[in-house]
């Protein structure tokens, strides 16, 4: 989509929200490896272009689902750097009380329905948010994120298909990132694309250069106003790219260093859309320095309060299991 | 007290889902043939005249897609969906949507979701069915915290306590015995609920405290029934919500008795049954005059024949040969 058709004030935040995505998560990946964060850590370092380029579309009250590597789709969507930082070290300020951590991220308050460690798991959730919104007749959406891997997995065609079945407007966006794990997409299935999946379900299917972050705009835009109107699921595959490892610590025998360098050269999102900006003049160099400055100061005063946070009391274990108090016995202690 | 009409269990149940889909646009009743058949059991039977197509919602044969549904729905506070499972059997299909999604997501929100669904789904043998339509696998729901559980027995408590598990905001699977859809029972016409984790003591005794679930809970009774004639007295206590469970009317039970049998449909090993006995051993141990005793089925599929069916589910004689083994 030609920068001129899209306001600068939503290119500035596109901008924004990739080098906050992309700060954010090279600054985890330190933190896992100095030991401070726990757990599985996955990183969405080279696929910013596909959550921006989707939620630069999408309204506060709309909804997502994501995945195990969340971490971009939860900044983009609004949510607290802040709590979820902390939510990565297992604090008691975090998001999720510490209860959740880097596979469980969520806010509800920004319509976040949660990163899930489940593959695939998360997908019938955007179908769920989308009937509700259609039973209360709202013009709002739902949008699930999922993997290359994700679109063999059953929630995808059952959700799908529901989705289609029942015109919800929900949008299915698969971040073909070409690796389940070790596993790579020609091994996959054997179609060349998965949006071509789309004609199985009756519905509109396109796929997009997922490193090219106003391809993805375009293609979003349409597919969400559609859904907007009342017309119905559209599955988009944005082709994309990992930085990093499936997941930090992973010793990628699966891919050559030569075809990772490649990518990262060529086709490193952010620095495409730099390019772009600065080419058609919507930015300086000043300005764009400023915001990578800004976004590191954000992400050093995230950590800095998560490493300052307390650790959740003991007490919290028993608690947040049921929301309504009922009689009998219901988390039980022998 | 005011005759009360009888009607039956699955009538109750209807009658439950109808006032909460009156008072509360949010309730939607989604699940295979739910529609304009009624349900294969008959309990959604109405519905989809009264409230329509979009609140009772056929759904294609994609359980984990549909559970999995309801779940985002709920989760979004947008809508309170009931789901119908046709037969726990299937459960397999979307256990993780069940036990990883909807069970846990509220815990690792911190505290931030509230899961407001109903998976209603059946139970039980008897029908020759056979192995994969006739289980009754309660224990694979009680073992995972975060869900509610609710198995009833009467169609009284049938309709209190659906109305209950539609007005939670926690994922309760309520589970009804295939066999008790057509029983019969006094139900008033207006809506009533019945608390989640509140045992009934369906007949008091003062030798013997049996245990019982669901279609149990009638053979239980049968025998406490004809054991009165003998001069024995037995005390049925009906736990109706498995979880949340209502220990201190167990235990009291327990203790006033001093002995206990537990009678349940689930398999026998970590079932709901070995549980029950597992509370009796650790919190009123120095109560009990006798061991416990514990009557499921064997721990084999559910066989087709109905010579082996027979056999298979308990039988009022091996509760009675039980109540006579612990006096
Ligand atoms: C149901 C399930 N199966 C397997 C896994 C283990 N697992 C975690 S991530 C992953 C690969 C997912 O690949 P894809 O959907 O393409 O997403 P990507 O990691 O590439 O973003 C696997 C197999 C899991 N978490 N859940």
């Amino acid at each position: 989509m030609p920068v001129e058709e899209i306001p600068r004030e939503t290119l500035l935040w596109m901008y924004e929200t990739m080098v906050r995505i992309r700060v954010h998560e090279e600054r985890v990946a330190e933190l896992f490896a100095q030991g401070k964060v726990p757990g599985f850590v996955h990183l969405y370092v080279g696929e910013e272009a596909v959550a921006v380029g989707v939620m630069a579309n999408l309204r506060r009250e709309d909804f997502i689902t994501s995945t195990h590597r969340g971490h971009g789709h939860y900044i983009a969507k609004g949510g607290d750097v802040k709590a979820s930082m902390a939510e990565l070290f297992g604090k008691k300020t975090g998001s999720g009380k510490g209860k959740g951590g880097s596979m469980h991220i969520a806010d509800l308050d920004v319509g976040e329905l949660g990163a899930n460690g489940m593959v695939g798991g998360g997908i019938p959730h955007a179908v769920g948010a989308g009937l509700g919104i259609k039973l209360n007749g709202l013009d709002n959406v739902a949008v699930a994120f999922f993997g290359d891997g994700a679109s063999n997995q059953q929630n995808f065609h059952e959700g799908i298909n529901l989705a289609a079945i029942w015109k919800l407007p929900v949008v299915f966006v698969c971040e073909n990132n070409q690796y389940q794990i070790s596993l790579s997409y020609d091994k996959q299935q054997t179609i060349k694309s998965v949006a071509e999946r789309a004609k199985a379900y009756g519905i509109p299917g396109v796929s997009v250069d997922g490193q090219d972050v106003l391809a993805v705009y375009e293609v979003a835009k349409e597919a969400i106003e559609r859904a907007r109107r009342g017309e119905g699921p559209t599955l988009i595959e944005a082709k994309t790219y990992r930085f990093r490892g499936h997941f930090e610590g992973d010793p990628q025998v699966y891919r050559s260093k030569e075809e990772v360098e490649w990518w990262k050269k060529n086709k490193d999102p952010i620095k495409l859309f730099e390019e772009k900006l600065l080419a058609k003049g919507i930015a300086t160099r000043e300005e764009l320095d400023a915001i990578w400055e800004k976004a590191r100061k954000e992400i050093e005063e995230a950590v800095k309060f998560a490493e300052e946070s307390p650790w959740p009391s003991k007490e919290e274990l028993l608690e947040d299991v049921f929301s309504t108090p009922t009689k009998g016995v219901l988390v039980w202690q022998w | 007290m005011a005759v009360v009409r009888e009607i039956t269990f699955a009538q109750a149940l209807n009658e439950a889902l109808d006032y909460e889909m009156g008072k509360d646009e949010k309730v939607v009743v989604m699940g295979e043939d739910v529609g304009l058949y009624g349900g294969i059991y008959g309990v959604t039977a109405g519905l989809y005249e009264k409230y329509g197509p979009e609140r009772v919602r056929d759904t294609p044969i994609a359980e984990s897609g549909f559970v999995g549904t309801a779940v985002g729905a709920a989760a979004t506070g947008l809508l309170r969906p009931v789901v119908e499972l046709m037969f726990i059997d299937f459960l397999g299909v979307t256990y993780d949507q069940i036990y990883n999604q909807a069970a846990k997501m509220r815990y690792m929100f911190g505290g931030k979701a509230r899961i407001p669904m109903v998976l209603r789904t059946t139970c039980g043998a008897g029908f020759s069915a056979a192995a994969q339509h006739s289980q009754s696998l309660h224990a694979l729901f009680i073992h995972v915290p975060g869900l509610k559980v609710v198995m009833p027995s009467t169609p009284y408590d049938a309709k209190g306590l659906l109305i209950s598990a539609i007005e939670d905001d926690d994922p309760v699977i309520f589970i009804e015995h295939k066999g008790l859809y057509a029983v019969k029972g006094p139900v008033p016409e207006e809506p009533y609920s019945i608390p989640l984790g509140e045992a009934d003591v369906k007949r008091e005794g003062k030798d013997v405290t049996i245990v019982a679930t669901a279609a149990m809970v009638h053979k239980s009774l049968e025998v406490a029934e004809k054991l009165a004639e003998e001069g024995v007295s037995v005390e049925v206590v009906d736990p109706r919500s498995l979880v949340p469970l209502d220990t201190d009317t167990i235990l009291n039970s327990i203790k006033k008795t001093g002995r206990l049998v537990v009678v349940d449909e689930g398999y026998p090993r970590a079932g709901f049954a070995t549980d029950i006995a597992a509370l009796a051993a650790s919190r009123a141990f120095e109560h009990l005059k006798a061991p416990v005793k514990i009557i499921t089925p064997p721990a084999t599929p559910v066989p087709f024949s109905p010579a082996l069916e027979n056999e298979w589910i308990p039988s009022a004689e091996r509760i009675e040969n039980a109540v006579r083994e612990v006096l």
